[in-house]
């Protein structure tokens, strides 16, 4: 008896060492990492109104120098960049509402046993998860239809995800207990009033969480826009910002529409400067709002994490 | 068989066919409301997604606008052969895999071995500034990254030449020389979506029966232990998963960082399947040969899938179907 207590004691001394060593590894590699991550987007902001001299020769590390709001200036003065916010805030609201005017009432009915023939229409759906036509006829179809070079390209053909709709149809699956169908239809409630009186109602948290991934993707995406759009009037915000952050730089593409932002700043000395103000007006809607919505993109990530 | 029990089968038999069609008319009826909500998406896919399969036809024809994808000639395997022959098709095929191994290699461990290091801390709040800061750069769009790549790597101004030169190193072309395109790609990859894919295992760390914890502490397993033999093997079937849908998309990930962090220095290192079919399909307009070119990439593509699929079946992990 004696022997197994002071083993369980040698033991436990050595197990509450090791649990130590792994613990302050831990900590030192997460806080790596967290620095990793946090010093680029801090140096954006403080770069965005310290000298530009200053930044550019690699005297800005910590704490801004100087203070100027020169390149936020330049950018708010600058009316490519105003209609491209516009733009991107019509297109981010009009793309909301049709993928949730598609994927809720359509995950929702997906989402009902009593529907015939629901296993076939839902492996249609999944299947172009895998499988699609790609790029090109995809371009064709959408030229077919008179869609290029309006704002409709840009958010219609994508309005659907599989993926989404996978995760509104898990989500009804388990929210509805069966219970309320049944007494739903012992009172002679019909499908389409259980849908807009008990459904919709009860589905606001995956609502929210579609409208938000929704929109977020639909801020932060460029590849459409390149592709349908030739007029400029309609370029969203993203390929605004392509043609002053990037394009500049590509001196050998010179062949779409580029914003040379020496010909906007005064200066070469502000070219840089106003990179990094523009990084942050493009970001700052997002992520301004992204830690009050932090919980609900979590909670949509979980609601497709669980198998339908 | 004697004829009073043939009667009875005969009875019981007959029938049968018919009121399961009546059924099945009846329960469509009854439901009528449900596909008419349905429809609207799935005439969405229908036009956007299917209506495209269709038009992939164009793959083995010579397509032109004015005759249409119906009216266009057959040409058979013609485009494909050319593209097999060609130049670009070694070198956008190995760039494209080599890529996607890359991610493969590097960031799918990482951001697993992020989660598991994440589900260890104890103290709440580190926990949670930890979760919301590495979060954040999933929120930052693609030309905004590059844009930033452009900015910190820049050779006279970048952050990154700065501290080489203060160390007194010499200052690097980093988008000017082709050798450098794919660890940019790939440590920039890590930067944005190291603490957004961890989400998914921490989901599944949160699962683990906190029992089968404790009786490892019981029979004297330390933090190592516990990690390597409970954590692990509980979110296998996730990471095989997620494995699997990664497979799915080995060639076609991440294109449009892709397109926008090229240029004519790195062409050689950064020409993937997907950007030289945006470049001769819709920038040179060759639309069925650009068509064969993405209907190879998508078989690519779906023949791993099905082999990942299938191996992780052979090794008793979850799959997919």
């Amino acid at each position: 008896m004696a022997k197994t207590d002071a083993f369980d004691a040698v033991s436990r001394i050595a197990r509450s060492r090791a649990d130590k060593a792994f613990d302050y590894i831990n900590y030192t590699l997460l806080s790596i990492f967290l620095l990793i991550v946090l010093y680029p987007l801090y140096f954006i902001v403080i770069s965005s109104f310290s000298d530009p001299t200053a930044v550019n020769t690699g005297g800005v590390s910590l704490i801004p120098k100087g203070f100027t709001m020169e390149g936020y200036r330049i950018i708010l003065n600058n009316n490519d960049v105003w209609r491209g916010y516009r733009n991107s805030l019509l297109y981010t609201v009009l793309n909301v509402v049709i993928s949730l005017a598609l994927m809720i009432p359509g995950g929702y009915a997906l989402s009902r046993k009593e529907m015939a023939g629901r296993n076939l229409l839902m492996f249609l759906i999944v299947f172009t998860m895998f499988f699609s036509g790609g790029m090109i006829p995809t371009y064709i179809i959408i030229k077919k239809l008179g869609m290029v070079d309006t704002m409709w390209a840009l958010f219609v053909p994508s309005a659907v995800s599989a993926y989404y709709v996978i995760v509104v149809r898990t989500f009804f699956q388990n929210t509805l207990p069966e219970e309320m169908f049944e007494s739903a239809k012992v009172d002679g409630c019909s499908t389409f009033r259980f849908f807009f009186q008990m459904a919709v109602p009860l589905s606001a948290p995956i609502i929210a969480v579609m409208a938000l991934f929704t929109a977020v993707s639909q801020w932060n995406s460029f590849f459409s826009a390149l592709i349908y759009l030739h007029n400029a009037e309609l370029y969203p915000l993203q390929l605004v910002l392509r043609g002053i952050l990037i394009s500049s730089q590509m001196s050998a593409h010179g062949s779409d529409a580029v914003v040379d932002p020496e010909s906007i700043a005064e200066a070469q000395r502000y070219a840089e400067l106003i990179k990094y103000a523009l990084i942050m007006v493009a970001s700052i809607p997002v992520l301004v709002l992204y830690p009050f919505l932090q919980r609900y993109f979590v909670k949509g990530m979980m609601i497709g994490s669980v198998k339908g | 068989m004697n004829t009073k029990t043939e009667r009875a089968m005969l009875a019981r038999s007959k029938p049968v066919a018919k009121p399961r069609v009546v059924a099945l008319r009846l329960r469509i009826l009854r439901s009528w409301q449900l596909y008419v909500l349905l429809l609207p998406l799935l005439a969405h896919v229908a036009i956007f997604q299917y209506a495209p399969m269709y038009g992939l036809q164009i793959a083995f024809k010579n397509f032109r606008a004015s005759a249409g994808i119906l009216g266009s000639k057959w040409v058979g395997l013609e485009h494909f052969e050319r593209f097999f022959n060609s130049y670009s098709f070694w070198n956008t095929l190995s760039n494209t895999l080599l890529i996607n191994l890359y991610e493969l290699i590097f960031a799918f461990p990482i951001a697993i071995l992020f989660a598991l290091m994440l589900n260890q801390v104890t103290k709440l709040r580190f926990k949670k500034w930890v979760q919301t800061i590495t979060y954040a750069p999933h929120f930052i769009s693609t030309v905004v990254l590059v844009g930033m790549l452009f900015i910190f790597l820049n050779p006279r101004t970048g952050m990154v030449n700065n501290l080489i030169d203060l160390l007194g190193g010499e200052r690097i072309n980093f988008f000017g020389e082709a050798a450098w395109f794919k660890p940019i790609y790939i440590i920039s990859e890590i930067w944005q979506t190291t603490g957004w894919s961890a989400i998914i295992y921490l989901a599944a760390l949160t699962a683990v029966d906190p029992q089968l914890h404790e009786a490892a502490i019981m029979d004297g397993a330390n933090k190592f232990h516990r990690v390597r033999h409970i954590d692990i093997p509980s979110i296998m079937p996730v990471i095989m998963i997620l494995l699997i849908l990664k497979m799915g998309h080995f060639a076609s990930l991440g294109f449009s960082k892709v397109l926008l962090m090229q240029n004519d220095l790195n062409i050689d290192a950064s020409e993937v399947i997907q950007t030289y079919v945006y470049k001769t399909g819709l920038v040179g307009a060759q639309y069925s040969y650009s068509a064969a070119i993405g209907l190879f990439d998508n078989l690519i593509n779906f023949i791993l899938l099905l082999s990942a699929n299938q191996l992780a079946k052979k090794f008793k992990q979850q799959s997919l179907f």
